[in-house]
């Protein structure tokens, strides 16, 4: 299987064309039919994943399964897997065929919805293993069309202003890091990922219209990707799309974009800011350090006041992400394996968290806070879940929430103090908003009349949810499985992150700017 | 005048023949009953000639003492001109009869407009370029108030006619100027009196002139004003013509003209074609923003492609060059099959335009409502789809030619023109339950349609190898 990355790649495309050419109707078997293709095919691309996970070898900090052919415009089709991605695909393969059991219960255009996830998910793997700047653009920008689709058609009752909002946000944030990634393309005169890994990009600094630009050429690539990147995290202040983008997506638009897409950002800093431009990650990670602590605290703040179960839910993501955008600009071996980890397991959680919300609303069609109480006098199953992946969520030690947060906090603290201070204030928060929701959703007596007839969680529903529940407990007990299989690639990305930051001689500040006496102290 | 001469000249003499005998003999015989035998005549016509000048050509002519220039440049041009205009001929074919407009002088002056672009693109000369843009133009203006009863129709032609006539008279203008001051009307000539750090400042005007004139034709901004109401007012197979040959033909000219007799003065003229792609780009991006009808939409659209594709001319490069006809062979596929769609759009059997009418389309016609999503994420330059690499290959251009800044504005724009693209969309496929479009759609059109988006789709693979011809023409065009 020397195409191994392909077909887990292209398998969910292949479903879709299948899908989209050969199923007719749209009665209940035709329905079936689509849910059961869906499901299949996304089942086959998780089994041969697991084949990748089995033979990638850990100690190798290359790219592996490497795939190269011709294409166009001098660019190649690359892709290849290295302990930072590797894991990113599995949670991607992992996920989706639980995404689509979850839409089991869709009645409207059932077949497009099919085709949107199962593009989708070729979109998402294609992001964690393109190996040529403009494939990775591809998938990349990609995925904003089924998104939007998905919003748009099957969302709430806001659903077109969030699909809009969506949409353009990020689009704006991607084409700046297009026009990035051609600079990079002249600069270096390739596209292949590996090669651009090994490229020093001119650090000198110039002036641009007046204005020292310390780190010269990297700190105006290293904006560019970051507008991008921050936008789809989503970073404190340009998170405003993500609540509005959760609330009116159904459930399984939630679960995929909160569990995988949200983690193309955090990939993208790690792929492309920190080993790429590394002098002015190095210059700018004080920014997105305080950004960051900003954002655990404030979103976490927010998330205390929303009464819509689903936007609490999101805005405690973007608190989350907070503590893995500030872990890899720590930039050291406990922060950026932190920043993975709770990538992985805010996608399981958050994942998780967002079917919870799913069940109820199914059953009651709102996600108002206030409308429930109680439920686990109905719902004991759904209760002692609900209690597990929101002491996750919390960061529980025993959960794999814990872990991520640990990491990344130690890893931050090395760097500065205040930040790992005032995010370490956000733990508090969001045990806070989270125990808060449980008590007002679970907790109680049943006295709402609407409630009294409300059903435990059905088979499907408990099939979903028992991998979940599983990885998150086994990766809070055992995280070596995670951390044994991105340590390798991590230490050696830190150590050419360090060693180009060492190497650097402020710009040339001293020489080029000699006349320019008074600005040079700002340089590093 | 020898033989070798008419034979570099035979797609052309062949064309106009066939037009001339082909008037003469629908006057003779059935007039209007024609129309139909004619229209795919022509269509068939223009294919072969698409395969002959496809086939047959190698290396570069010229003709009649270099006014007449045939090169891997003009072949591309004229490949993509014939085959586009034999697509929209096809497509219009339904519309006409069933508008009562059926009649046998459509297809000749498409024919003869084609011929006048043909020429254009081969221009070697001043005198030549001129020529060829009043042909092609003045069977445009023709064309644009085709429907006579129509007040909105003869209002465009008038338009386009008044605002055409003075924009050929600023050309001439500048042509006149590049005479007197270069003191020949062939680009082989201008090009060694127009030299760097050296260039008259009568030539300099001449070339001012000259652009502006071609701006017209592209309708860049500020050239643009026509563009928005000729669109709307014209029959639609008309405006799906309007749409796609006569730009690449005056695209391809402005091309010609500022490289074959202005090459040595890049620095000159690309600041000003920079200006005009800023301007096009963000006056179409948010200028198309309001619009209602589907045709004036499209209007705005292309005055920010045209805007796009002079982002590759203003990087004055081969590369840009490349890049300029690579944009604009995706941008003319996708307007064929969106004009397609346009072209079938009805409700109860009258014709409607306003884009709103799509609402919840995709619910009763799932395929096509497939196609077109694709043809609009490509038309916003979304990747996967075609329509980015249009955009990549320009951006590269001006990255590659040290204008980031260009490149900026025009990712900018793009985010904004993204907007009624996705509005289009959104009508399409979140609308509420209600009125939709009839379903209806003749084989021509849905087989374009449908075409244009598997393009758009199966292009990212390796877009049909476009580029190695483009890499070609543009090679043979700057020096």
């Amino acid at each position: 299987m020397d195409n191994i990355l392909s077909m887990i790649t292209f398998i969910p495309l292949l479903g879709a064309a299948i899908l989209a050419l050969f199923l007719r109707g749209d009665d209940a078997a035709a329905q079936k039919n689509a849910k059961w293709l869906a499901l299949i095919a996304t089942t086959i691309t998780f089994v041969i994943s697991l084949f990748l996970i089995a033979q990638f070898d850990p100690a190798n900090t290359g790219f592996q399964f490497v795939e190269e052919r011709e294409w166009l415009a001098g660019l190649t089709y690359k892709v290849g897997v290295d302990g930072i991605s590797v894991l990113f695909v599995m949670l991607t393969t992992f996920l989706m065929p639980l995404t689509i059991l979850a839409c089991w219960g869709v009645t409207h255009r059932v077949k497009e919805y099919m085709i949107a996830f199962l593009v989708l998910e070729t979109l998402m793997v294609g992001v964690f293993v393109a190996l040529d700047l403009i494939l990775f653009y591809l998938f990349f920008e990609g995925q904003l069309i089924p998104m939007f689709l998905i919003i748009g058609i099957w969302g709430g009752k806001d659903r077109i202003y969030a699909s809009f909002k969506f949409f353009l946000y990020t689009f704006f944030g991607s084409v700046l890091m297009l026009v990035a990634i051609i600079a990079m393309f002249v600069d270096a005169g390739t596209t292949d990922i590996p090669t651009l890994l090994s490229h020093s990009f001119g650090s000198d600094t110039f002036s641009l219209l007046g204005v020292q630009v310390i780190g010269g050429m990297q700190t105006l690539m290293w904006i560019a990707f970051f507008a991008s990147f921050a936008v789809k995290m989503p970073m404190w202040p340009v998170h405003t799309w993500l609540p509005d983008a959760h609330v009116q997506a159904p459930t399984a638009g939630s679960v995929v974009l909160a569990a995988i897409l949200l983690k193309m950002g955090g990939y993208g800093f790690l792929r492309f800011s920190l080993p790429m431009f590394p002098v002015a990650s190095d210059i700018l990670a004080p920014l997105v350090l305080w950004l960051s602590a900003i954002a655990i605290v404030y979103t976490s703040l927010v998330a205390l006041a929303q009464t819509d179960m689903k936007k609490l839910i999101a805005y405690s993501s973007v608190a989350h992400m907070g503590y893995v955008t500030a872990g890899i600009f720590a930039a050291n071996q406990q922060g950026v394996d932190g920043a993975i980890f709770q990538m992985l397991s805010h996608g399981f959680v958050s994942g998780a968290l967002f079917l919870i919300v799913g069940v109820i609303y199914d059953r009651m069609h709102t996600r108002e806070i206030d409308a429930y109480g109680g439920l686990v006098a109905r719902m004991p199953a759904y209760a002692l879940i609900f209690m597990l992946f929101t002491m996750a969520n919390v960061g529980l030690p025993g959960t794999s929430g814990f872990v991520g947060e640990f990491l990344t906090l130690m890893g931050i603290f090395q760097v500065n103090t205040w930040v790992a201070v005032v995010a370490t204030t956000g733990v508090i928060l969001s045990a806070g908003y989270a125990l808060w929701l449980y008590r007002r959703v679970v907790m109680g007596d049943l006295i709402k009349e609407s409630l009294r007839s409300i059903r435990d969680l059905t088979r499907r529903e408990k099939v979903i949810f028992a991998p979940l529940v599983a990885m998150t407990l086994l990766l809070g007990v055992y995280p070596a499985l995670v951390t044994d299989i991105i340590g390798p690639s991590v230490e050696a990305l830190i150590t050419d992150n360090r060693a180009a930051v060492a190497a650097w001689d402020g710009g040339g500040a001293a020489t080029t700017l000699a006349e320019n006496a008074p600005t040079q102290e700002t340089g590093h | 005048m020898t033989s070798a001469d008419f034979q570099i000249l035979l797609p052309e003499i062949v064309l106009a023949l066939y037009s001339m005998a082909a008037l003469m003999f629908a006057v003779y015989t059935g007039k209007d009953k024609t129309a139909p035998m004619l229209t795919w005549g022509t269509a068939g016509l223009m294919l072969i000639l698409a395969v002959y000048i496809g086939l047959n050509g190698a290396g570069a002519h010229t003709a009649f003492g270099g006014l007449f220039v045939d090169d891997a440049f003009s072949r591309f041009a004229k490949i993509v001109i014939l085959v586009s205009t034999a697509a929209v001929l096809a497509m219009g074919r339904d519309y006409m009869t069933r508008r009562d407009l059926s009649r046998f002088e459509y297809p000749l002056l498409v024919a003869l407009s084609s011929v006048g672009m043909m020429v254009m693109v081969s221009a070697g000369d001043l005198m030549v370029l001129y020529m060829g843009l009043e042909l092609s133009s003045l069977a445009l203006y023709v064309l644009a108030a085709f429907r006579r009863d129509s007040v909105k129709s003869t209002e465009a032609g008038l338009k386009y006619f008044v605002l055409g006539a003075l924009a050929s008279g600023m050309l001439l203008y500048g042509a006149s100027l590049t005479y007197g001051f270069a003191g020949t009307t062939q680009f082989s000539g201008i090009i060694t009196a127009a030299t760097e750090g050296a260039l008259p400042l009568g030539l300099l005007f001449g070339q001012v002139f000259l652009i502006s004139g071609l701006a017209f034709k592209v309708s860049a901004v500020p050239f643009h004003v026509w563009t928005p109401d000729v669109y709307e007012g014209a029959p639609t197979p008309v405006t799906a013509f309007f749409a796609t040959a006569p730009k690449i033909a005056a695209m391809a000219l402005f091309a010609r003209l500022m490289h074959d007799a202005f090459g040595h003065v890049v620095g000159d003229w690309s600041q000003i074609v920079a200006l005009l792609s800023v301007a096009s780009m963000f006056f179409g991006a948010v200028g198309g923003i309001g619009q209602r009808d589907f045709k004036r939409l499209m209007a705005y659209s292309s005055i920010s492609h045209m805007g796009f594709a002079l982002i590759g001319l203003a990087a004055g490069t081969i590369f840009g060059v490349q890049a300029m006809l690579i944009y604009m062979a995706i941008y003319v596929v996708m307007n064929v099959g969106t004009f397609a769609f346009i072209l079938s759009m009805s409700r109860d059997g009258r014709v409607i335009t306003d884009i709103r009418s799509v609402n919840n389309y995709a619910a009763h016609e799932p395929g096509k409502a497939l196609a077109m999503l694709i043809l609009l994420f490509s038309l916003a330059g979304v990747p996967p789809l075609v329509g980015f690499f249009g955009k990549y290959y320009v951006l590269r251009a001006a990255v590659d030619a040290n204008m980031v800044w260009l490149a900026v504005a025009g990712v900018v724009a793009s985010v904004i023109s993204a907007f009624y693209y996705l509005r289009i969309v959104y009508y399409m496929y979140f609308g509420d339950e209600g009125d939709t479009l009839d379903t209806g759609m003749a084989a021509p059109q849905w087989a374009l349609l449908m075409a244009s988006a598997a393009l758009m789709l199966l292009g990212v693979i390796n877009l049909f190898g476009i580029e190695g011809p483009a890499a070609a023409a543009a090679a043979a065009l700057v020096n």
